[in-house]
């Protein structure tokens, strides 16, 4: 059974069709990248996965279960973590408070305990945060607040809260967009050492053809709301209608 | 020095040792004051004890959660006629004290319905609309609001040889310091960090799985159960209590002492309590100037401390810790 399947899923604003009839699967511990031009639907795909938009028609399986109907937070317990294109941290937050956020769902809640201040709970948590906080090298920054952050801090730490969900399947919405050379290699570093370390599925989106080729083990091409290939990155990149999408008429 | 050396440490509510012991300081002397302060002074500080508690709360909705509500008033009516009616049949005073807060919390939860469509100001609009109705529905309603009369309520007890006020004055006292401690340990737990994190950023919050639903609720049921209690202590506080006491004034000042205390701060509610009911007596000559001065303080506060007095008393401790560096 496939750890993500998307079938013939259909998204329309109005007259506008964002997605029409896409379908793919993913194995679990995939790297599987989608890529393709600007307005071709890729954010809206993630969207759709994470709840966050209910296709017009179609069918989202996420180990054998039907996401659809879903609200975002009932999605994100069955095991689906995600990041945003644009940042979207708690910018009046510290970076731990928004890794601690991470772990809400893991957290044995009780009002009582809250009000008391009984804070088992809090300790437990915080060494699995203080774990990612290592792993993505973020000490430094612990107790500043997200928004007196660098940018490419920021999108370490939208990265480390999605990890400290641990989910089955990570959805990484432009990991590295906007990152100097040397940070988009270490984030690219990161997105592997992350499946072998925590056995994610990591659906990706991202630009950056050269690192995309380099992580994923297969590309799905959407353009204008359609699939057009989906293979290994060799494959891809040698598909005359990647390339007329991508570069024109040739 | 202070050094966190484990996670546990990282915990604490005071964190500093001299934290701790102007703290201390400051409730020795607030316990004293019956015995030097004047009867004024007494009078003052139960009123801020029991405002506080009602800004703390508005606090926790609106300055955390980040729902902008005007219907205080109403939720304050709701508290105090309640604690009223049910002071009258004679249930003991801790009892009526909770069914007024559990009353204006269920009323807290069916406002908070349309919160989870809406959001800023249409939200602050429909929170207005229902302080309004609240508002009408006792005035019009002489059942509810004990007729033309209003409606009397039975004074806190003298306790243990004390006088009248001076026990009332420390009932205040120590709800206002339990609801000062929950508060301080709600906001630094999961549910405070939920609240914050929908204020900031609703669809990242429930992307990590913080049910908006749920939270928002919750935190309209915990904010007005507050105003409640705050309703309730001061209708007891004054004995009497009509519908005119809860016009939409009402909520205007208490939505005024959150946004001049600080918003997102349990500190800033005092603060904003104590200005709401300090500056009406410093001005007591000139009444119709009081609303100026709020409206005039916050333009200021909103331009050059947006963090309200809050933010001021931050700072000041700040300048004071590193000193002499800067």
């Amino acid at each position: 059974m496939s750890l993500l399947k998307v079938d013939k899923l259909t998204v329309q604003f109005g007259g506008i069709k964002a997605l029409t009839a896409v379908d793919f699967a993913m194995e679990e511990k995939e790297i599987l990248a989608i890529i393709g031009p600007n307005g071709a639907g890729k954010t809206t795909l993630f969207n759709c996965v994470s709840g966050v938009y209910h296709p017009t028609s179609g069918e989202i399986l996420f180990a054998g279960e039907s996401l659809l109907g879903l609200s975002p937070d009932r999605i994100a317990q069955r095991g689906i973590g995600r990041t945003f294109q644009n940042i979207r941290l708690f910018n009046n937050m510290s970076v731990l408070d928004n890794l601690m956020l991470g772990r809400h769902m893991k957290f044995q809640r009780n009002i009582l305990q809250a009000f008391l201040r009984i804070r088992k709970e809090e300790l437990v948590h915080r060494e699995k945060v203080e774990e990612i906080i290592d792993f993505l090298d973020l000490a430094a920054y612990r107790q500043a607040r997200v928004i007196d952050c660098p940018y490419g801090v920021q999108k370490r730490v939208e990265l480390g809260r999605a990890i400290v969900m641990e989910p089955k399947l990570l959805l990484l919405d432009e990991p590295v967009a906007g990152l100097t050379v040397e940070e988009k290699n270490r984030v690219a570093y990161l997105v592997t050492e992350m499946r072998g370390r925590f056995g994610f599925g990591i659906l990706l989106i991202e630009h950056d053809l050269r690192i995309v080729s380099r992580l994923a083990d297969r590309l799905v091409v959407l353009n204008f709301g359609q699939k057009l290939a989906e293979g290994n990155p060799a494959e891809v990149q040698r598909n005359p209608e990647v390339i007329r999408a991508y570069v024109g008429e040739g | 020095m202070n050094l966190v050396e484990s996670y546990k440490d990282d915990l604490k509510l005071i964190e500093k040792p001299w934290t701790g012991c102007w703290i201390t300081m400051t409730v020795i002397a607030l316990l004293l004051l019956p015995w030097f302060g004047s009867e004024h002074l007494i009078y003052m500080g139960t009123l801020i004890f029991i405002v506080s508690v009602g800004i703390m709360g508005q606090n926790i909705l609106i300055g955390y959660t980040g729902q902008i509500s005007l219907g205080q008033a109403g939720f304050l009516a709701i508290g105090a006629f309640s604690f009223g009616h049910m002071a009258q049949m004679g249930v003991p005073i801790g009892l009526a004290l909770l069914g007024a807060g559990c009353m204006a919390a269920f009323f807290g939860v069916l406002v908070g319905f349309p919160s989870l469509r809406l959001k800023g100001p249409y939200l602050a609009i429909v929170t207005l609309g229902f302080g309004i109705a609240v508002y009408q529905t006792f005035a019009s309603f002489e059942v509810l609001s004990g007729g033309r009369m209003g409606l009397v309520i039975p004074k806190f007890p003298a306790l243990f040889g004390l006088s009248r006020e001076a026990s009332m004055y420390y009932f205040s006292l120590f709800l206002g310091i339990a609801f000062t401690l929950a508060t301080y340990n709600l906001i630094s737990s999961y549910m405070g960090r939920a609240f914050v994190a929908i204020r900031d950023n609703d669809i990242a919050a429930e992307v990590l799985g913080v049910n908006l639903t749920r939270y928002k609720l919750l935190s309209f049921a915990i904010s007005s159960f507050y105003t409640g209690i705050h309703g309730a202590m001061f209708a007891m506080f004054m004995g009497f209590i009509d519908p005119q006491m809860f016009n939409f004034s009402e909520s205007l000042i208490i939505f005024v002492a959150v946004v001049i205390g600080g918003l997102a701060s349990v500190e800033g509610a005092i603060f904003g309590a104590a200005f709401v009911i300090l500056v009406p007596q410093v001005f007591s000559g000139y009444k119709e100037f009081v609303p100026v001065i709020f409206g005039v303080t916050v333009i200021f506060i909103m331009i050059f401390e947006p963090l309200g007095l809050a933010g001021r008393w931050f700072k000041m401790r700040l300048y004071y810790r590193n000193w002499p560096f800067r």
